[in-house]
């Protein structure tokens, strides 16, 4: 076998599917959940194939899928199991916290004493946009942290990453054990297979409460931005590139 | 009255635009709570400490200047521990970072490090008595969210962009401090920073962005978005995510909701069908223009002035009448 096991846990988040329509909840402080398909957020699935293919590639290991949410969050943990993970946590709360920072806590007292070699999180869920939780998690532990990983390798209890900054990139180094959140381009996700989905259904999901602590950050309103303005077709070919460039100069004054 | 303090992000000895749009919301904030002070923290090698006088510009009272030979490159752990302890020793009503990829790397230790509410991607900020209100938009922003954030200080990042820089000219006094943990001691070490493509602005900086799609056919017509790029002078080049997956163009220049989310004075999309991934990545852009062969495209949708045709001959005409037009005057 290769490198040695390392044990990762993975913090996953279920957020609705990003292409679809949204309607503002009669509460006025949330999305309209009905009749929406809610998956695993898109940057935890590289999370969790990160994951995957780095306990594959040990040829040992363990990984753990854990997600703060009420028990709709089951299904994304199944889904993470069937992909591969070994075994399953919620931390279960009535609904999903605004507060990045209380999320942080409750996943640092159950990290806390795991032993885990790496602990991975998207680098920021769809939902949200805010990027806050695995950060503040890693210094809860007082692990060290890098964020928004394109590529990550793991080996002899070292990681390597590379970051994209604005208009550069850097590469970092950092010694196990880690928290990492992970940008597209480290892995894409595997699909179930049905003996993974049938395998699944044994494999452990522990649920027990979350530990928030105090809620600081609520949602006062959630409201859906203002439409553009109808688009505007003003011609076709190369011969509506003079009107093109007379509407630049003259009404929208950008050129 | 109350203090803000602000992070300036620096790449090398030069400031960031996001900084001085961070000292800009700072110093709203700042007047709004009663007429404080904006104290904004530089960290980095020697010779950063001249940013001052351009913070000072834009509405810092202080400025505190961390420069150390170990501070080359962002040492994300160091500072911070500098930014921490600073925020520790005055009595700040809130901590003002930019929303950028350090800034959203910063924000969270420093909120977990002072155990504070943060709220992340904000794009705008109001104080009424002991609340923050912030708008931030969620969702890929397709949803506006207001969020109240109770407690001090308050961590904020703001979104790049969104508060324009303004000049409120004032002669900030400087201050030199040590980092609070030497940047020898990181765990996380900076091996190398690569320097993307010369010579054109960053997806996040430029007030005009060129973005090519499928549409163009083939890797090497993606020159022709490079020479309208070039026609306009200032602008930055970006891609879909599906040029970007076939490996067209970096990573890096994909603009979408698991991309670069952008607001350009112009955004001109070429062979771009406006997919709702690619729409959530540059919808807030002021004026979007389109060419696509496909008039049913959903780019049309969104966009202020659409050309139907072939790329490949409506572009190359665009970039000559950008360059005369551009040369005129």
């Amino acid at each position: 076998m290769g490198a040695p096991a390392v044990k990762i846990a993975v913090c996953i988040k279920r957020t609705p599917d990003s292409e679809s329509r949204f309607k503002i909840a009669a509460s006025g402080v949330a999305i309209d959940e009905a009749g929406l398909k809610f998956d695993i957020d898109d940057f935890a699935g590289y999370a969790v194939e990160a994951a995957l293919q780095i306990n594959e590639k040990s040829g040992g290991g363990e990984t753990v899928v854990i997600a703060v949410g009420p028990d709709a969050v089951q299904e994304s943990l199944r889904k993470a199991m069937s992909m591969g993970a070994d075994r399953a946590v919620q931390l279960k709360t009535d609904a999903t916290p605004a507060d990045g920072i209380a999320v942080a806590k409750a996943l640092a007292a159950e990290l806390k004493d795991g032993g885990y070699d790496l602990v991975l999180f998207g680098k920021h869920a769809f939902d949200t946009s805010a990027g806050v939780v695995g950060t503040a998690t890693a210094e809860l532990l007082g692990l060290p942290c890098v964020t928004a990983a394109s590529q990550l390798h793991v080996a002899n209890g070292r990681g390597s990453a590379r970051r994209e900054l604005e208009g550069a990139a850097e590469l970092v180094e950092f010694p196990l054990p880690a928290v990492v959140t992970i940008d597209e381009g480290v892995a894409r996700p595997r699909y179930p297979s049905l003996k993974g989905i049938m395998a699944a259904k044994k494999k452990p999901l522990e649920s027990k409460p979350a530990q928030l602590g105090a809620i600081r950050v609520t949602v006062q309103k959630a409201e859906l931005p203002p439409e553009r303005a109808a688009g505007r077709i003003i011609g076709e070919g190369a011969a509506a590139v003079p009107e093109l460039v007379r509407l630049l100069q003259t009404e929208a004054k950008v050129l | 009255m109350a203090n803000v303090l602000v992070f300036a992000e620096t790449r090398g000895t030069a400031l960031r635009k996001v900084a001085l749009e961070a000292v800009t919301a700072a110093r709203a904030l700042a007047d709004a709570s009663g007429g404080g002070e904006v104290h904004a923290l530089v960290a980095g090698p020697s010779g950063v400490g001249a940013v001052a006088e351009q913070l000072g510009q834009h509405g810092a009272d202080v400025v505190l200047i961390a420069e150390h030979a170990g501070l080359a490159n962002f040492e994300r752990e160091s500072i911070a521990a500098t930014m921490a302890d600073r925020a520790r020793q005055g009595s700040y009503r809130a901590v003002v970072l930019g929303f950028s990829t350090q800034g959203r790397d910063l924000a969270p230790r420093l909120a977990a490090r002072l155990d504070a509410p943060i709220g992340a991607d904000v794009t705008e900020i109001n104080v009424a008595g002991d609340a923050v209100t912030v708008k931030h938009p969620g969702f890929a922003n397709k949803v506006m969210l207001t969020l109240t954030l109770t407690g001090s200080p308050v961590v904020l990042s703001v979104r790049p962009g969104a508060f324009t820089a303004k000049e409120s000219a004032r002669a900030a006094r400087t201050e030199s401090i040590q980092p609070s943990a030497d940047p020898a001691a990181a765990r996380v070490v900076v091996r190398e920073v690569v320097e993307g493509a010369k010579g054109r602005p960053d997806l996040g900086e430029a007030p005009v962005i060129v973005a090519g799609g499928r549409g163009l056919k083939a890797a090497e017509n993606f020159k022709l978005v490079e020479a309208l790029a070039d026609a306009f002078g200032n602008a930055a080049v970006g891609a879909t995510r599906a040029v970007t997956d076939d490996g067209w163009r970096p990573h890096s220049d994909q603009i979408g909701q698991t991309g670069r989310q952008v607001s350009p004075q112009l955004y001109v999309a070429v062979g771009i069908s406006g997919a709702i991934q690619h729409l959530a990545g540059m919808r807030t852009s002021k004026t979007i223009v389109a060419i696509n062969k496909d008039k049913d495209a959903p780019i049309f949708k969104v966009a202020d002035y659409g050309i139907v045709g072939d790329v490949l001959e409506v572009v190359p005409a665009l970039t000559a009448a950008v360059a005369a037009a551009r040369s005129s005057h």
